[in-house]
């Protein structure tokens, strides 16, 4: 039990410290960053992003890989800046509606064994579709609440940390503090016990993909506070991100090992690196790259430490 | 009586220094490019009439700095990010080509809140605090109808090549040529095919509507097409309409060949990539403190018959003809804007 709890702890501790060291860089880079304002600056985008990847991460808990966050994400963006502010019920009403398509995805891929991948492929065709006819052109408006909130100013910390906090404390009591979270990890890890033990796998899959579709949902409404109006392609690159996120943050594409405060933290990381890189001047061409160094070091050391923890258990 | 002539003095040397106060030094101010592409040749062009042009300022220390900044994906997230940083680097001015017209107001807003000045260009931004420097495409496309009239004053059939369907850009040249011809209804649109601004893909389609057509004297373009479409009409071994180009090297190259054989007259149109040096010169002017409209037009770059060998020598095969922005052009836009 004791070694159980050092070994999560660890898991967590190799995407805190590859944060806490990036951020040591940038703060040494650029020394305008270590205030209020420049905090601020760092990680506002990252708050969308964390959101999305909490989105993805519910996902993968289930074994799942949903390849359409990112033009879901757009998606979303485009009905907030239209209905949303527009004509708020109908705009809810669209938005709960995509949530509960993502939970039928959640149900009709486990009923129909198929796989989540080519499916979720399939579905970044709709929403990209829909966020299309939604706005041919860019345009559209963020409601004022979404932009206030995104622009709100708290005392003291700047609101992209304390956002980052309340997302990652929320997303820890849903996923490992309540039961359903406990159900769906255990989806992930071993569906029959969890279905020989009377669950129902169906409600927990649909449960975790409505969860995601709610987070997905979020992220899009904090996307658009932030750039103050839509675009069909404006969150494209969430997909990736997100997954990678995920990974960074310690968790795994199977088994149902997920940490969501490890995954907000990988998000961070994430906005951060491209940041870190951008102040060190490094070429364009050479940022994709240097982007994927990263997170081929971060990952290394995890297998690296993977490699002590079997050995401890060897012992 | 002293007193009063010193008084005197002092006031003419306060109104002789007046106008230089007036504006503000900008040896000591820092521009940012913020550019979201870098993948085609136009793109390429753009950052090296930067790098020529910013440099030479940054050397006789117009400006500190002119820094690019060229994100890795042609993201607007990624280009928002790349702004916020900006801010965060000190950069005075920000001169941006936008992945996207509104993905980016959040970003270029605390930009302005922080007091930095936004100019964009090429690809605009909506952001009210932010300056545009927008072509106006649909004149390109009625420029090409009016000197057609005055080259075929009889008129005629006229062909026209389109970009890509579903684009901005495609729909407003092609808005301004079916313009030009109700202007000038001597002339008749008989055909429309779609080249996507590529020299094979125009070939193609403009083989493929030939036979259909009656005969044609003037071929209306978007750029990029010229050539394809010259390539199809010779090889149906039609009689050569007046092909209107656009600024790219094979087009030229082939002008030139017609005009050296026969004598071939026409014209060429389209945006120097050197736009990016145009949006620095007006960045610099608004540090200084002159007093710019936000909505600015770049004027095309056009070659006639007499400028044409100039032209073709500074175009680098396979690129775009293009030409540097001076202060002085700068001056001369925001003049015309008053």
């Amino acid at each position: 039990m004791n070694r159980r709890i050092s070994a999560d702890a660890l898991r967590l501790a190799i995407p805190a410290l590859s944060l806490t060291v990036l951020l040591a860089a940038v703060f040494w880079l650029q020394p305008r960053a270590m205030s209020y304002v420049g905090l601020n600056l760092l990680f506002n985008l990252a708050v969308p992003i964390a959101l999305a990847t909490i989105a993805q991460m519910l996902i993968m808990s289930v074994n799942d890989l949903d390849l359409s966050m990112g033009t879901f994400v757009s998606f979303v963006a485009c009905v907030t800046a239209t209905f949303l502010r527009d004509a708020p019920l109908v705009g809810v009403l669209i938005l709960a509606g995509a949530v509960a398509v993502y939970s039928v995805l959640g149900v009709v891929i486990y009923l129909r064994n198929l796989p989540s991948i080519v499916v979720t492929l399939g579905m970044s065709f709709v929403w990209a579709g829909l966020a299309v006819l939604l706005l041919p052109s860019p345009g559209g408006q963020a409601p004022d609440w979404a932009r206030a909130l995104m622009t709100v100013k708290p005392p003291l910390v700047p609101m992209a940390i304390v956002a980052s906090i309340a997302i990652a404390i929320v997303a820890h009591l849903v996923v490992m503090r309540s039961s359903l979270g406990v159900l769906i990890r255990g989806v992930g890890g071993n569906q029959r016990s969890v279905e020989r033990a009377g669950w129902s796998v169906v409600a927990t899959r649909a449960a975790a993909y409505g969860l995601a579709g709610i987070f997905a949902v979020l992220a899009g409404i904090a996307l658009v506070g932030l750039t103050t109006s839509a675009d069909a392609n404006i969150a494209l690159r969430y997909t990736l991100l997100s997954i990678a996120g995920v990974i960074l943050g310690g968790g795994e594409f199977i088994g149902g090992r997920v940490s969501p405060v490890g995954a907000v933290i990988g998000a961070l990381t994430l906005t951060l690196a491209g940041s870190f890189l951008s102040f060190l001047r490094i070429s364009p061409d050479w940022q994709i790259g240097a982007q994927g160094a990263i997170l081929i070091v971060v990952l290394a050391l995890r297998l690296l430490l993977r490699r002590v923890e079997i050995r401890e258990k060897g012992r | 009586m002293t007193i009063r002539k010193m008084l005197l003095a002092s006031v003419a040397v306060a109104c002789a220094a007046m106008p230089m106060t007036a504006f503000a030094d900008t040896s000591g101010k820092k521009i940012a490019l913020s550019n979201n592409y870098a993948g085609n040749s136009w793109r390429q062009a753009m950052l090296t009439s930067w790098d020529k042009v910013t440099g030479e300022a940054v050397k006789t220390g117009v400006v500190a700095a002119a820094d690019p900044f060229t994100t890795a994906e042609n993201q607007a997230t990624e280009q928002a990010a790349q702004i916020q940083n900006m801010i965060l680097q000190g950069y005075d001015a920000i001169v941006l080509n936008a992945a996207s017209p509104t993905a980016l107001n959040g970003a270029i807003k605390e930009a302005c809140d922080a007091g930095i000045t936004v100019v964009s260009f090429d690809g605009i931004v909506t952001e009210p605090c932010a300056w545009r420097i927008a072509v106006d495409f649909k004149e390109m496309g009625r420029s090409q109808v009016e000197y057609l009239s005055k080259k075929v004053p009889e008129g005629g059939n006229l062909l026209e090549i389109r970009g890509l369907a579903g684009v901005f850009v495609d729909d407003e040249i092609s808005a301004g040529i079916h313009e030009g011809v109700k202007q000038f209804p001597q002339f008749k649109v008989a055909g429309s095919v779609h080249g996507d601004w590529a020299q094979d893909v125009a070939q193609k389609a403009v083989a493929g509507i030939l036979p259909s057509l009656p005969e044609v004297v003037g071929v209306v373009t978007q750029g990029g097409d010229g050539y394809g479409a010259a390539q199809a009409i010779a090889a149906a071994k039609r009689p050569m309409p007046v092909i209107v180009m656009g600024n790219r090297e094979d087009e030229l190259k082939w002008w030139k060949e017609q005009k050296d054989a026969n004598g071939y007259e026409t014209m060429s149109v389209s945006i120097a990539p050197g736009v990016s040096t145009l949006a620095f010169w007006v960045a610099q002017q608004i540090l200084d403190g002159k007093e710019v409209k936000k909505d600015l037009v770049v004027p095309f770059l056009r070659i006639d018959q007499d400028n044409l060998e100039q032209n073709l020598a500074n175009t680098q095969a396979g690129g775009v003809a293009n030409v540097e922005y001076s202060q002085e052009d700068a001056l001369k836009v925001i003049e015309a804007a008053k």
